[in-house]
């Protein structure tokens, strides 16, 4: 068998039963008093406390093992019962053996035939696969089988129907059994009968499901705490056993003085109930025990179950140390690859660092400064020194010297976070792999994380108020690992499209716009100011010389430009004009890049936003992530200065058009109104022509939303010729930096159709959708069309429809988020062992194969072209330069929807857009 | 060449291919039994042990039909599969036919 790295293996799990005997053996002392402590104080002899149990106090030994109080693990006792109690977590089991043995002989109710075939049906699948869920459909159809039969096959008795009155009380036909009754029928069943039940009579007795003796956890499990007024409180788990003890105790005495059945009944009931609660204080059917306060006890189902108990909160989900968490906020000065850490947390998060023979000298004066050393700027010291031996020493401003001079080879010395340490960030919900990521630390006063703004996108952070986790990390090889695999430089592309996820948003977009657009040129203040951020250009030639010396924004972008990059492709602002100007584009929309000159074109989010930068793209691709990191760190500090030195804004006023352009858009809509009365009249007057495929009222749906479609986009083509580039709303849509010119004509023009389902507002009430319509009404005010702007603000119908448009968008996010959670959820713990192996294959830690090539193609989706392992259009026009571009078409498909980027829920223009554009594309489409 | 049947009559009057051979579908990929020698060189090219195949149940209508066209398939066997890919054009995988 190939497992490589596999030291040991897990070859089965055996699940088994405790005996009544196993209980009694592995107990260190029975128990047989309620009572836990003396008047004194100190535990009784077989009480639940028991110092043969273990111990919980510091500097006591266990009198079973002799160990002190975290050497010992503690022992089990036991408690005799004096009547037997059914297990509440076996019931199910007890009912499944009851109904298919017989009563009075106890074997299973099938013949010898019909059980041997099951036997060896299961035989056969275990031996194949191994899988254990198959066999044990075969053991709960046998059981069925067997169930159905009423009389025995081997005695011939007649079979009584058996049921479960929830939780422990089984009955026949009406009659109660007792435990005692369940017990001796369990006991019956023969050995070879289990086996077709699936159950292994070696290590599984079906009486064992009834309890004669119960096991007592160690003390260490149930620690009693000593409360401040120096009373002792004891631990749920023991409140519980305590209540057993005593019913346990009441039930042998009445028991043995002959006590009238009815009594030892009811006490027989309480033990039942006291047991049961003690497994599991949620079973329904019976009222939870509960503490004095009220408070419903914690037994030993409470402690593992659920979000708070062992597994979900212990072992799935751990807290760690070294790592911090608060609100983060941008900063476009540092580079990708870095994050502002504040001092007061660089102060907490720590770095080992193992003591040699070259370091001791800086190790000891770094020591010397204490956990706060203070100067001018940030001064890193040192929280704990960890001796060779071991122990922990903590660093107080009193004892740093003289620990200092104490350090010597072989100590850790944990000092603080320093500029250029590598540590992981992260943002929760931690969906894909760049959402955590390495990066250098950058030790900066105030309070928050912070990190440049294309860095945004893979974590999908905003400032809003979103808070950060950092972890630091603890070794050598933690840090290699780190830098080598996960620094935010080396996910630039993105393994889900093979595109940069790590780019320009909003303001950057906007800035590299305003930096490159036509003839966009800066004096020479300008040019500097810009440029002294960015730290290592200096000031070029002018492109202008005469009558004052002006530099072109081109000239400036080409500057951090690869010198022989040679792209084209056309600009987010491109209109889509029927035959393309190129280079003589009025919009200045035709990229054209040589030799690392942008010779003609405005960079814009085509060439460097997130998800859709092509530039970005082209020289991850090409020039490898040292190359972009310090591409993008320049392009935000220029775009930065950019937007600073022209100034941006954008506010309402933005959305004004003229009063005649209000007057036309009136018009227009009233035109539409006018068009839809009409379609309407010729449908009642039966004079509408049926579309094929559609009914009458389909039809005339259609038609209508053909108009009010096309009465929308008039409006947006009227509000959109008083919108030009001097606006600056409409330069963020034109350039991509945030919203859309549909949203811009929704502000100024008409809101258009509001739709639920994709189709007109039809619900509500009788056979309208408000009381102010009359009933059966199809005009357009009647069924959620808006001819209002944002802007102009809504009528009071119109904003209740809108609202019933906007609630379906959110329900639909509500509804989406939580079932690709879980989807999501299911798929990584499906896939968390997967890995590609040296030889190309994809396997699992058992060595099993899931796929042979990795992808069918052994391709790295991060480093393929939009799934395509080659370039050719690249490859042509690298080859054939300029010449190349007859042969290789400019690539434009792939680029228009790299990834999607998921946008803000509470952006309602954002939901708009894609919900109209999708469902309710009457009018055929928006802007270019 | 005999045929299975895996469609049910549904459509009444309408006329229907009662028996059909699966593998002759356009989407159901090439399916081979192995001769035992190469399912060894397979194994060694791979390092693995059978189990640690894919599996394909001897319920699967391709084995099926594999069975009543190329005789009789048994568990532990191989079978071979050439199937269409979207990024390889063509991938092959092998899976170990297995009861139920
Ligand atoms: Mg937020
Ligand atoms: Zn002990
Ligand atoms: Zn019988
Ligand atoms: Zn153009």
């Amino acid at each position: 068998m190939m497992i490589t790295g596999v030291t040991k293996r897990i070859s089965a799990i055996k699940f088994a039963m405790l005996s009544p005997e196993e209980i009694r053996k592995m107990s260190a002392t029975k128990i047989i008093t309620a009572d836990t402590y003396d008047d004194d104080g100190f535990p009784i002899d077989m009480g639940l406390m028991d110092p043969h149990l273990g111990v919980i106090e510091p500097g006591l030994r266990c009198k079973t093992c002799g160990k002190k109080v975290d050497e010992c693990s503690g022992h089990f006792g036991h408690i005799d019962l004096a009547m037997p109690v059914i297990h509440v977590g076996y019931v199910k089991e007890i009912k499944k053996l009851l109904q298919s043995t017989c009563r009075s002989c106890g074997h299973l109710l099938l013949t010898k035939e019909q059980a041997d075939e099951y036997v060896k049906q299961r035989d056969r699948i275990e031996e194949l696969t191994g899988n254990t869920i198959e066999s044990s459909y075969i053991s709960a159809e046998s059981a069925k089988d067997a169930s159905s039969r009423t009389t025995c096959p081997h005695c011939s008795a007649v079979q009584l129907k058996i049921t479960l009155d929830k939780p422990t009380t089984f009955r026949e036909e009406g009659h109660k059994l007792t435990p005692k009754e369940v017990r001796e029928r369990l006991e019956r069943v023969p050995d070879g009968d289990l086996v077709v039940l699936g159950i292994d009579p070696g290590v599984c007795r079906p009486e064992w499901m009834v309890l004669t003796a119960l096991p007592v956890p160690p003390v260490t499990v149930r620690p009693s705490i000593t409360l401040d007024s120096g009373d002792r409180s004891e631990d749920d788990v023991t409140h519980k056993l305590v209540d057993v003890l005593r019913i346990n105790q009441r039930l042998r005495e009445n028991r043995d003085a002959g006590a009238p059945q009815l009594i030892v009944e009811d006490l027989w009931e309480l033990l039942q109930y006291h047991i049961t609660t003690y497994f599991d204080n949620q079973t329904s059917g019976i009222p939870p025990a509960r503490h004095r306060s009220g408070r419903p006890l914690k037994t030993l189902v409470q402690r593992l179950k659920g979000k708070e108990g062992r597994f979900r909160s212990n072992l799935s989900g751990k807290r760690v140390n070294f790592s911090a968490r608060t609100v983060i906020s941008p900063d476009p000065m540092l580079s990708i690859n870095e994050v502002g850490v504040p001092v007061t947390a660089a102060r907490e998060l720590t770095v080992p660092l193992r003591v040699t023979e070259r370091n001791q000298v800086f190790a000891k004066e770094m020591c010397a400064r204490g956990p706060s050393p203070e100067g001018p700027g940030y001064i890193p010291g040192v929280n704990y020194v960890i001796r060779s031996d071991g122990r922990r020493i903590k660093i107080t401003d009193k004892n740093a010297e003289t620990v200092a001079e104490g350090v010597e080879t072989g100590y850790i010395v944990e000092r603080h976070l320093v500029d250029g340490d590598i540590i992981l960030f992260n943002r929760q919900p931690s969906l894909h792999r760049m959402s955590i990521m390495a990066h250098e630390v950058r030790v900066m006063p105030h309070k928050t994380f912070r990190f440049n703004l294309c860095v945004c996108p893979p974590y999908n952070a905003d400032f809003d108020g979103d808070e950060m986790n950092l972890h630091g990390l603890q070794s050598e090889e933690a840090r290699a690992e780190a830098k080598v695999l996960m620094r935010v430089q080396e996910h630039i592309l993105s393994p889900r499209f093979g595109g940069p996820v790590i780019g320009a948003i909003h303001d950057h977009i906007t800035g590299s716009f305003m930096l490159t657009y036509k003839g966009s040129a800066f004096t020479r203040e300008e040019t500097v100011r810009m440029l002294e951020k960015v730290v290592d250009l200096d000031l070029p030639e002018p492109a202008v010389k005469k009558p004052v010396e002006m530099w072109s924004g081109k000239q400036l972008f080409s500057m951090i430009l690869p010198k022989d990059l040679h792209m084209t492709f056309k600009a987010s602002i491109c209109q889509n004009c029927e035959s393309c100007k190129r280079e003589a584009c009025e919009n200045d929309a035709f990229v054209v890049i040589r030799s690392g000159i942008l010779l003609s074109g405005t960079i814009d989010e085509k060439a460097l936003g997130a998800f859709k930068g092509r530039v970005l793209d082209k020289m991850a691709r090409d020039y490898g992530p040292d190359k972009v990191r310090a591409f993008i760190d320049r392009a935000t500090k220029l775009a930065v200065g950019a937007i600073t030195m022209r100034g941006f804004t954008t506010g309402i006023d933005d959305e004004d058009i003229p009063s005649q352009a209000k007057r036309e858009i009136d018009d227009a809509m009233v035109q539409a109104k006018l068009k839809v009365e009409e379609h309407i009249g010729a449908y009642r007057r039966g004079e509408l022509e049926q579309m094929p495929g559609r009914s009458l009222e389909e039809t005339l749906e259609v038609e209508i939303m053909k108009v009010l479609g096309k009465a929308r986009d008039t409006a947006g083509q009227i509000a959109g010729r008083h919108l030009g580039l001097e606006n600056s709303a409409v330069i963020m849509a034109k350039c991509g930096a945030r919203g859309s010119m549909l949203n811009l004509s929704q502000m100024a023009g008409a809101i258009g159709q509001q739709a639920v389902r994709g189709e007109r507002l039809s619900r509500g009430y009788w056979n309208r959708t408000l009381p102010h319509f009359e009933q059966g009404a199809l005009g357009s005010e009647a069924r959620g069309f808006i001819k209002n702007s944002y802007k102009s603000g809504l009528s009071p119908t119109e904003y209740f429809f809108h609202s019933m448009g906007g609630r379906e968008g959110l329900v639909d996010t509500a509804v989406r988020t939580s079932r690709s959670g879980y989807m999501q959820r299911r798929l990584i713990n499906a896939l968390e062992d997967v890995k590609v192996m040296q030889d190309g294959t994809v396997r699992n830690t058992a060595g099993t194969i899931i796929q042979f090539i990795y992808g069918e193609d052994n391709i790295d989706p991060m480093r393929a072209v939009q799934g395509d392992s080659v370039d050719v259009d690249d490859v042509i026009l690298t080859v054939l330069g300029d010449e190349g571009e007859l042969i290789a078409k400019v690539r434009e498909k792939g680029v228009v929807s790299y990834g999607i980027q998921d946008k803000d829920m509470l952006e309602p223009s954002s939901t708009a857009e894609s919900d109209e554009d999708a469902d309710f594309d009457a009018g055929g489409g928006e802007e270019g | 060449m005999l045929l299975v049947s895996t469609v049910p009559r549904l459509w009444g009057d309408f006329e229907m291919v009662e028996e059909s051979n699966v593998l002759e579908h356009e989407l159901v990929p090439e399916h081979y039994v192995m001769p035992e020698k190469e399912v060894g060189k397979v194994l060694k090219q791979y390092g693995l042990t059978k189990d640690q195949l894919p599996k394909i149940r001897l319920s699967d209508p391709c084995i099926l039909t594999l069975d009543a066209i190329s005789g009789p398939v048994e568990e532990g066997m191989i079978i071979r599969i050439v199937r269409r890919s979207a990024t390889s054009g063509m991938a092959v995988c092998y899976r170990l036919v297995i009861r139920g």
